[in-house]
């Protein structure tokens, strides 16, 4: 637990702590829109596009300022995500295949001028191919004030235009109707997307930032239905799996950041499949069987019972197991007698018989309904 | 040019055919990003079997990524049915998170062999001339060049086999399904060429231009025709194409050539995108601006219609009634409306008043009666 003493003494880990967090915070708070929307591989597009424009910022500025590289790298997403929308509305092409076309032409740019600036600039370019993988090591304060800066203004923008970004998300044709300007509020949203995925480029990197958008949006998507709790809840995901990954990765030798963050929020979010009230996977099972077992003890119940409303004096009127079972459709009689035996329904004599507690015939005549 | 090029060039040429072969389908199919999705899942696998037999070369690399591609189709599919997920989302999820798991094997357990993260990233195509095919002692060429060749081949004997079995997957599976062409069999077949391609070419040329090579070449190839056989042609014809411009492009600017290549790709879609006759964006952009003038001109005549004959007429009929007072539009477009109508013979304008010419009738009866103009 060392290092948590260290992050609050260690200046780089502190940096890099509170960086990975912002950066987790606002992406996951604009993915769960990106999710909502069917748009998880926008930000996959959106991320490699941002390349060519770090690149290219850096080739005309010759300064690695990280509000220069995060503007550039916004320019370029932001126009790719607007090239993608152009060709899938003026053409038959449908998203995907825009979305794979615009991706890996922005990334080959990115390559193709990366590889000049290399050979030309020399020392001077090291650290722009720490954009592909992220390197959370390398983040100083100024680039945490830019990422501050950029994050808290996505996050202002994206709380004054709740109601509208809550309509286009649900039903965009209802809000068109209302006389809401669509095209305009979509386009914020995504300008807003890209910006949440490029401050975190210099982290994670161009290659699996999309992540960051998708997986905690999923893993908060299953927690809740509501839609302030699913962006509150996506961001804290996205935060504590940036804060948990860029703190393992600076701690542990040869753990590239971005990936070791990705893996983190991966995690997350397969548990949460699984074991997430309601929706859970898991948890979905355990209540079907739960189920299961009480309409099997519920049968057995009220096959008792019906034997039972034979006799003269029902609770005096035993019944061997075998009886119940060539009565029952289904296996697990004897089951299903010991769970009403826990319940306290049905009690078995020394002889291995079974009759109805008091209990249990208020329980069986409100079964079978006085059907008998 | 020199050999090592040709051998370059005839690599990028002969991987973007195959890859475009099957990118087809993807795209058809709308799983044009399974090409993103598989490229860049299959490094664990890769990763994970190099552990077991230290040898780059082996063929079980090839086995194993393959698999790891299919695992991941699956992977997606299975956590789409449990609708807990959408399918992009899913995809997104699983891709970043096998890719993850790739890098950090390799940073951590591996990082004194030769398999780089940029090198996988990037394609290392400029060295492809160095690694030879060497059967006996005999130099047979790049052993990229026999792979991608082999699969490229692999590719067109499937596509060309099974050609009516993928049209009918791909176009109606349940039609192909009640004819008992089991398109559930197609669907992994297909997946199965696409890892097997995604995996040969991802070793030559880097993964970037595995979803570049799939993607590119069909989506230009799809705006120039309707028919299925020749999209295939025509897309690994752009595809040579891409990767010829882009070799080029990169050896005029010294630079990455799998990155050159991608922009090669984008440069052909782009050209294709604006000119394609009847899709492309200019033919779309003109369809519409004269279909508005089109439609201007016969709303004209379906407002000199109406009031044809009756008491109005002669006010109805003003050119500078129309714009303002009675159909709202601007003077200037009025104007334009008016100069069009009357040179395509649909009014005759008569000391400042607008007459309906008998193909002006004609044309405004038809929009009436709903058979279009």
């Amino acid at each position: 637990m060392s290092w948590l003493g260290e992050l609050f003494t260690d200046y780089t880990l502190r940096t890099v702590a509170l960086g990975s967090a912002s950066l987790g915070l606002v992406a996951g708070a604009l993915g769960a829109f990106a999710v909502l929307r069917r748009q998880s591989l926008l930000g996959d597009a959106v991320s490699h596009a941002a390349l060519p424009g770090i690149v290219l910022a850096f080739m005309l500025t010759g300064a690695k300022t990280p509000l220069v590289l995060v503007l550039g790298a916004a320019l370029a997403g932001w126009t790719a995500s607007l090239l993608v929308m152009l060709i899938v509305r003026t053409t038959r092409i449908k998203l995907d295949t825009a979305l794979g076309l615009v991706l890996s032409t922005f990334f080959g740019l990115g390559l193709l001028l990366m590889s000049i600036v290399q050979r030309s600039a020399g020392a001077g370019q090291a650290g722009l191919d720490r954009f592909l993988f992220g390197q959370a090591a390398a983040l100083v304060g100024d680039d945490l004030k830019t990422m501050a800066a950029l994050g808290a203004l996505v996050l202002i923008v994206l709380v004054m235009m709740w109601k509208e970004f809550k309509l286009l998300s649900f039903d965009p044709a209802f809000a068109g109707a209302l006389g809401l300007p669509v095209r305009f509020i979509d386009i914020v949203l995504t300008t807003l997307l890209v910006v949440a995925i490029v401050i975190g480029l210099q982290t994670v990197g161009v290659v699996l930032m999309s992540a960051m958008i998708v997986a905690p949006a999923a893993a908060a998507r299953q927690w809740t239905d509501r839609l302030g709790r699913l962006v509150i809840l996506s961001g804290v995901f996205g935060a504590a799996s940036g804060l948990t990954g860029a703190v393992l990765s600076s701690l542990v030798p040869r753990l590239p950041t971005g990936p070791t963050i990705i893996l983190v929020v991966t995690t997350i979010t397969v548990v949460s499949l699984f074991i997430a009230p309601r929706r859970g996977l898991l948890t979905e099972r355990l209540r079907r069987g739960r189920q299961r077992r009480r309409v099997r003890a519920d049968s057995v119940l009220a096959d008792l019972y019906r034997l039972a409303a034979q006799h003269a004096d029902p609770a005096q009127a035993p019944h061997a197991a075998e009886a119940l079972q060539t009565m029952s459709a289904q296996a697990g009689v004897r089951e299903g007698l010991k769970q009403l035996t826990e319940q306290g329904l049905v009690e078995s004599d020394p002889d291995g018989l079974w009759r109805l507690t008091d209990a249990g015939l208020a329980r069986g005549a409100e079964l079978i309904g006085g059907v008998s | 040019m020199s050999i090592p090029h040709l051998e370059i060039l005839a690599i990028a040429v002969v991987t973007a055919a195959g890859c475009s072969l099957v990118g087809v389908f993807l795209m058809l199919r709308r799983m044009a990003m399974l090409s993103d999705a598989i490229s860049h899942a299959i490094l664990p696998g890769i990763v994970v079997a190099f552990f077991f037999t230290h040898d780059l070369a082996s063929p079980w690399l090839m086995i194993a990524a393959v698999l790891t591609g299919l695992l991941t189709v699956v992977l997606v599919e299975t956590l789409t049915r449990t609708r807990r997920l959408k399918e992009d989302a899913a995809m997104g999820l699983i891709f970043p998170a096998l890719f993850s798991l790739g890098i950090v094997l390799i940073t951590r357990y591996a990082g004194d062999i030769h398999l780089d993260v940029d090198a996988v990233l990037l394609g290392e195509l400029a060295f492809a001339p160095f690694d030879r095919f060497v059967v006996g002692g005999a130099d047979l060429g790049p052993r990229h060049l026999w792979v991608m060749g082999g699969v490229t081949l692999l590719n067109l004997l499937a596509v060309t086999v099974f050609f009516k079995e993928l049209k009918l997957a791909t176009f109606d599976a349940g039609l192909a399904a009640s004819l008992g062409l089991a398109p559930a069999a197609i669907h992994y077949g297909l997946m199965a060429l696409v890892s097997v391609t995604a995996v040969g070419a991802f070793d030559a040329v880097g993964l970037i231009l595995v979803v570049a090579l799939m993607v590119g070449p069909a989506a230009a190839a799809y705006l120039l025709t309707d028919r299925l056989g020749l999209l295939l042609v025509l897309a690994a014809l752009l595809g040579a194409v891409a990767a010829g411009l882009g070799f080029a492009l990169a050896l005029w600017l010294d630079a990455s050539i799998a990155g050159g290549i991608a922009v090669g790709v984008g440069l052909v879609f782009l050209v294709v995108f604006l000119v394609a006759p009847g899709r492309g964006f200019v033919a779309v952009v003109l369809r519409r601006r004269r279909q508005r003038w089109d439609f201007a001109q016969v709303m004209l005549a379906i407002h000199l219609i109406q009031h044809e004959g009756g008491p109005d007429e002669d006010d109805e009929s003003r050119v500078e009634h129309l714009h303002g007072k009675h159909v709202g539009w601007t003077p200037a477009f009025t104007a334009r409306v008016v100069g069009g109508a009357e040179k395509r013979g649909l009014v005759e304008l008569d000391a400042g008043r607008l007459r309906l010419t008998d193909p002006g009738r004609e044309a405004a009866g038809r929009a009436l009666s709903g058979t279009g103009s």
